[in-house]
This record gives C-alpha cells, sequence and structure tokens, in this order.
C-alpha cells in the first residue's frame, strides 16, 4: 500500500481543482507568467489531462516590464508542451484605452494588469480564470476560495463569498461572472520548492543567483536594473549576487542577495528566511496594508 | 512527512485567535516583517498581540469582527498543519460546518474560569455531525486560575456527559496557556502535575485522514480523449479516488447505467500502476467500451454503494432567505449535478441538546433533516460511513449559489415506505 505525504496529498487536491475545472466550465484559461506557481500549475495540469491536450490555453498579461530571461523561457515551455499560449501586452491596452502610463521613479504597470486581464477574458469570453497564487502569500488572500467567483466587472466580495464544503467546488455562474481558480491555494512559498525539486521541475535561471547590475532602494532593497526604471544622478548603482523570489513586474519586484544557485539551495535558503516572500520583493503591498485586497475588488486576480 | 488539517472552535474571548497565533509564533512559522507589521499597530512594547495575526480584511479590521472562514499553515519536521480558522459568532453555524467539513481534527477551547458552557457543547455537536473523530479539549487561560489542577480536572469531567452523549472515542484534554505559551509549544513549568503530551506533541501524533478504510469509490471528473494519431482510440476516465483502494483487474460496475467491465489499465502521470489509493488523481481504462460521462461512478462489483432517487439527509441551510419545502435545486454531489426536490422538512435539530423541533422552514444556519427526490438515480452512501460519497450541496438554480450543506443519512428505498419520517438516529 503506497503511502501518501503531503506534497502527495497537495498534488492530489491541485489535480482535482483542475479537473472539476476542465468538467465545469465551457472555455477555461490558465493565467501564465512564466513564474514559478504558474509553471508548477502547468506540470499539474500534464498529471491531470495527459495524454490528452490541455482543455484550457495558456494566456499571459504580460506588463511589458518583464525580465527577456522570463519571456523566453515562457515561449520555450509553452512550445515544449505544445499548448497554446495567448499573449496580450499592457502597453497595447494603454494605447487602446488612453491610460496613463505609470510615472514615477518605479513606475509599476501592475495594477494596469487588471484592465488587459478582464479585456482578455472578454475578448475570449473565458469562463474560469486559472491562477497559482496561494494563501500563505498575503493576508487578504488567506481568507480566499479555491473557486473565486468574480462579478461582471470582475470584482471579488470577501463577504459574499460561496462557501465551500468539503472538496466540492460549485462553479455555477451567471452569463459575465467568471471564477477565478486557485488550486495551489494550500501551498505555502516551501511546498512549491519542495515539489519543484521532487519533480525536477525546470525554471527561468533568474531564480537562482547571479551576478546582476541592482538599484539600492532607500530601504536598503535590490530592485535589477532595467530601462523601464526612472534613475536619478545620485542613486547607486551596484553589481551583486542575486535571486528573486518571485518574478513579477521588474519595476516592484526586488530581489535578494543571495549564493543559492540550486533547487536546494533556495530550499535551504527558505527555511532559514526571516521574511515572508511578498515582504521581501513586492514593493506595491506595502504602499497600503490592504494594497491587494483593494487591487483584487477591482479585479484583479 | 504527512498532513493534519484542523479546526479551532471557540468564542473569541476563549483565546482562540491567540492559541494560532501562539502555535504560528512558537513554531517559528512568522516572518520578522509579519511581525513588524503587527508591532506597528500599536502592540505594547515587547509584547505581540498574537491574536492579530489571524485577521486579514479591512472590514474586520474595521469593525473588529470576523468575516469569515481563513487558512492558516505551519509545517514541523513531522507535518504540514492546514488550520482552519472558522470565526466564533457571526454566522456561527455555517462558519463551523464549512471548516469542520474538511477537518481531521477538532480543538475545542474551554475558557478555564467558566468551564464547560453551552458552546463548548454547541462546537462539539457540530464537529462530530461533520465527522471528526479527533477531539482536543484544551482548557485554556489556566494562568488565570492559577494553573490549579483541581480546576482542570473538573473541566475535564464535566466534558464526560458531551463524550457519552456524542459517543466520541478520542478526546485529549490539555491544560494550557495560549497567551503564557504553557503546553502548546513547549512543556509548562507551572502545571508540572500534568505529564501528557503538549498540544503540538499532539497534533504531530494524532492518525490523519483515514480515507483508505473506506470501501472504494470513484467519480469520473472528465473524459481524456486525445483522437491523436498514435492514440485514436484512447478513452480514459480521469478523477479522484474519493475512498478506499482500487487494483488492475477489478471487476467493475459502472452507476447508475449498471453495466460491468474490468480495469484494464490504472494510470498515474502516464505510468500504469497496479493500484491506487484515495485521494490520489487517477485515469483509469476499461476493458469494453462502456458510455460513461462526468458524473458517473465506477465501483468494484463487492462494493456497490445504493443507487437511489431518494434521500433522507441533514442539512445547514446557509442562504439568507429561508427554505421551505417544495423547493427544487440543484443537487452537487461531487462531479454529478442533478435535479431535485425537497418535498418534506422533517424537523429542525436543537444543536444544544440534539433534540427535535417542529419546523416550517429553515432559516440562516439552521439545522434540519429533509427528504429529497433527484432526477437521476445518485450512487450514494451514508455521510457517518463515508465522508466523501455521502456529503453534497445544494445550489440555488438562478443566483447559482451555494445555499446548504447536506449529509445522506439514509438512502435505503424500504426505509421510505415502512419507517416513520426521521426515523433513523442522528447519525453521530
Amino acid at each position: 500500500m503506497p503511502t501518501l505525504d503531503y506534497l502527495d496529498r497537495l498534488e492530489a487536491e491541485a489535480i482535482h481543482i483542475l479537473r472539476e475545472v476542465a468538467g465545469q466550465f465551457e472555455r477555461p484559461a490558465l493565467l501564465f507568467s512564466g513564474g514559478k506557481d504558474s509553471i508548477v500549475l502547468t506540470r499539474l495540469a500534464e498529471k491531470a489531462f495527459r495524454p490528452g491536450k490541455f482543455p484550457f490555453p495558456l494566456v499571459h498579461v504580460d506588463t511589458g516590464h518583464n525580465f527577456p530571461e522570463v519571456l523566453a523561457f515562457r515561449d520555450a515551455l509553452a512550445a515544449q508542451l505544445g499548448e497554446k499560449l495567448v499573449v496580450r501586452k499592457v502597453e497595447d491596452t494603454i494605447k487602446q484605452k488612453g491610460l496613463q502610463d505609470p510615472t514615477g521613479k518605479y513606475p509599476s504597470r501592475n495594477p494596469l494588469q487588471t484592465y488587459t486581464l478582464l479585456d482578455v477574458i472578454e475578448e475570449f469570453e473565458f469562463d474560469a480564470c486559472i491562477g497559482g497564487a496561494r494563501r500563505d502569500e498575503e493576508k487578504a488572500r488567506a481568507k480566499e476560495r479555491i473557486f473565486s467567483v468574480r462579478d461582471d466587472f470582475g470584482q471579488w466580495d470577501p463577504k459574499r463569498q460561496r462557501p465551500e464544503l468539503w472538496n466540492i467546488y460549485n462553479g455555477k455562474i451567471q452569463k459575465g461572472e467568471n471564477v477565478r481558480v486557485f488550486p495551489i491555494s494550500n501551498w505555502t512559498e516551501l511546498d512549491v520548492w519542495n515539489y519543484i525539486r521532487r519533480e525536477n521541475i525546470a525554471l527561468p535561471e533568474i531564480y537562482f543567483a547571479h551576478e546582476r547590475q541592482c538599484v539600492v532602494l532607500p530601504g536598503g532593497q535590490l530592485l535589477g536594473l532595467t530601462e523601464h526604471l526612472h534613475l536619478d544622478a545620485d542613486d547607486e548603482i551596484v553589481s551583486r549576487q542575486v535571486r528573486f523570489r518571485t518574478v513579477g513586474d521588474a519595476t516592484c519586484t526586488a530581489a535578494v542577495a543571495s549564493d543559492a544557485s540550486t533547487v536546494e539551495d533556495i530550499i535551504a535558503d527558505i527555511i532559514q528566511a526571516k521574511v515572508s516572500e511578498r515582504g521581501a520583493t513586492r514593493l506595491d503591498d506595502t504602499i497600503s496594508e490592504t494594497g491587494m485586497e483593494d487591487r483584487k475588488r477591482n479585479g484583479y486576480f | 512527512m504527512d498532513l493534519l488539517r484542523f479546526i479551532t472552535c471557540g468564542s473569541v474571548d476563549d483565546g482562540k485567535s491567540t492559541l494560532i497565533g501562539r502555535l504560528l509564533y512558537d513554531s517559528d512559522s512568522v516572518s520578522l516583517d509579519i511581525l513588524a507589521a503587527l508591532e506597528s499597530r500599536g502592540a505594547a512594547q515587547g509584547n505581540v498581540d498574537l491574536a492579530l495575526l489571524t485577521d486579514g480584511l479591512k472590514a474586520e479590521r474595521e469593525q473588529g469582527i470576523t468575516i469569515d472562514v481563513a487558512y492558516k499553515y505551519f509545517t514541523t519536521p513531522r507535518r504540514k498543519f492546514i488550520i482552519t480558522d472558522a470565526p466564533g459568532h457571526v454566522q456561527y453555524t455555517r462558519n463551523m460546518v464549512t471548516g469542520a467539513s474538511n477537518a481531521d481534527l477538532a480543538i475545542v477551547l474551554v475558557d478555564a474560569r467558566h468551564g464547560v458552557i453551552e458552546q463548548t457543547r454547541r462546537h462539539s455537536i457540530i464537529a462530530a455531525l461533520l465527522g471528526i473523530k479527533h477531539f482536543v479539549l484544551a482548557v485554556n487561560k489556566m494562568d488565570l486560575v492559577g494553573y490549579d489542577e483541581q480546576v482542570f480536572r473538573k473541566i475535564v469531567a464535566d466534558y464526560q456527559d458531551i463524550t457519552k452523549l456524542l459517543k466520541l472515542t478520542d478526546v485529549t484534554p490539555i491544560p494550557m496557556s495560549a497567551l503564557q505559551g504553557d503546553n502548546i509549544v513547549r512543556r509548562s513549568e507551572h502545571m508540572t502535575w500534568y505529564t501528557g503530551p503538549n498540544l503540538l506533541e499532539h497534533l504531530e501524533a494524532v492518525p490523519g485522514a483515514e480515507e483508505t478504510k473506506a470501501e472504494p469509490r470513484f467519480q469520473v471528473q472528465y473524459v481524456v480523449r486525445p483522437q491523436t494519431a498514435e492514440l485514436p482510440d484512447y478513452r480514459g476516465y480521469a478523477g479522484q479516488i474519493q475512498s478506499g483502494t482500487y487494483r488492475r483487474g477489478d471487476k467493475v460496475q459502472v452507476l447508475p447505467s449498471g453495466l460491468a467491465s474490468t480495469i484494464k489499465a490504472i494510470e498515474i502521470n502516464q505510468q500504469e500502476v497496479e493500484q491506487a489509493v484515495a485521494p490520489q488523481g487517477v485515469i483509469i481504462r476499461l476493458a469494453d467500451d462502456v458510455d460513461i460521462s462526468r458524473g458517473d461512478t465506477i465501483v468494484p462489483v463487492q462494493h456497490v454503494p445504493h443507487l437511489t432517487r431518494e434521500l433522507e439527509a441533514t442539512l445547514c441551510w446557509m442562504a439568507e432567505t429561508p427554505l421551505r419545502a417544495g423547493r427544487r435545486f440543484l443537487l452537487q454531489h461531487h462531479a454529478a449535478l442533478v435535479k431535485a426536490s425537497l418535498p418534506t422538512i422533517l424537523y429542525r435539530l436543537d444543536v444544544q441538546s440534539l433534540t427535535h423541533l417542529g419546523a416550517e422552514e429553515a432559516r440562516l444556519n439552521d439545522i434540519v433533516r429533509v427528504r429529497l427526490k433527484t432526477a437521476v438515480p445518485l450512487a450514494a452512501d451514508i455521510y457517518r460511513d463515508n465522508r466523501q460519497s455521502g456529503s453534497f450541496v445544494l445550489v440555488d438554480e438562478q443566483t447559482g449559489n451555494t445555499v446548504a450543506a447536506g449529509l445522506i443519512e439514509a438512502v435505503d428505498p424500504d426505509y421510505f415506505t415502512v419507517a416513520e419520517p426521521g426515523a433513523v438516529a442522528f447519525s453521530i
């Protein structure tokens, strides 16, 4: 009799959720950024649906502020899987809608992703969008359902969530509504890395320690140097051995100083780390205490 | 390393949030940036308010209330833990039913100063109703009663009534102070008279989910048909083994059609395996080309469940609008979604005393016994035999909302013609 460990159980739960999406919805999509969480989702989708094709395309909402090695990885993985990749650019949404491209020193396009996401949902009439969000990431996420119903405007209302009982997921929606589905809700950052190690999953190089030109922020955090930052003459640029814990928008996702060059090193690093993933790296969550909750209410994934 | 899901039951005043905060804090699961945020929110210097670790939403902080079930995680070298944190007051029953539906263990908190109260009874009844087998009687705030052994002994003795009423077989009483950290993660220096495990030791040792002991159940979630040049005829039934073990070569029956076949292959991640157990996700392939679709159940012939269009069930009503007899719903029995009508409300359950009360309707948070008819036969079990195949939800056809949690109590067709309504004992 095989005994199942916690990773087997988390994996089984995620596969069950992915298959519920395939069984309940007509036009689902898998939101795919080329980051570790969505890469893990593609592995779980292989386990759920092979030898068949995925019953959904991969969809990337590209802020235009990504690191080039992540985009190259994204394209290579989609090709290797032989699955359809849809890319829609925030840049195009800004032009079409006449939106204000953010200015300032660190012009994050994260809030603008919501417009492009809602447009791509409308364009393809997606009724479910699978995402790699985890409840351990942020306090508002800890309260979100695995099947999270959003209204016609993509809005999340924490007070009107459906009760979610046993492992029964109710995906019944009205026209115009859609569901965001989070199969790895119950995974922590460490669980994701342990799974990456167990499954031998390839990741963009940016996750591993490498020498990189960085801007030193007033709080001491390191931002990878890209053309999208608007620097002042007295900004300090240093060359450091760094890795990234998340690969969001390059203008608001800080690197961490690290020598971890293998998955094993990273796991050891995380066990030692005393700062949470988002606390270490996401500048946009610290703008206000409810940054994430406010964005989700407006349709952010 | 395995996984344990547990729920904490208690009102805010019992120290539930402090207990969760203490578990996270003393197991080094709280990051420095999170602690810094707590300290900046006016906590006394050097004394973090651990209760603040568990509230997440703006409205909760503004109004000082807990809106909804939240999930917290921590890991020790022995286990990964998922804490289901169901709020203690507002919309009480509905949230506790939601949280208890997935839990393997319940921590029932009692304030040492107040002893066993009505809430203790309610918490225990609902946890037992939802099929939780393992209980911790957490006698908290022992620091406020001078760490007095007699106080603890009295509460343990008082809880015996509940243990007997609910036929609980595994109750572990632990005296503790979540605020001071006594017997949570570290052994208390103040209660040397207590020789049992501390809370974390117990949580690490208690048996986890036991779904492999029930009869084999498997529902088809999705049919995999690649229709490629290499695999023109491949037809695999993808789903999760809900309970028990499945083996290659098992003679099986497909429900509701009743068609018979044999398991030709069980695949996990495109590898054929001899057998698989709950809760693994698998693809099952059959020897015969039979018509099977989502929601169908495949079971070994020696373990066939009841196939029925009539059910008696316990419901927790979760909608603002009251339930009245005669309504129609969608009934979601995991992957099976069928139309259902609810001709009769038999009675309402008093969750203090387990007695039956008359009921014309069910209101938000009521627990009622009902009869249901389904448009298509369901392959169903009784909840106390199988938490998977014995559970369902009711969905409002107009809004799509989940309006009730359902626990199947009786499925035998003979029962409905001969027995008195509600004659089957409350299934604890």
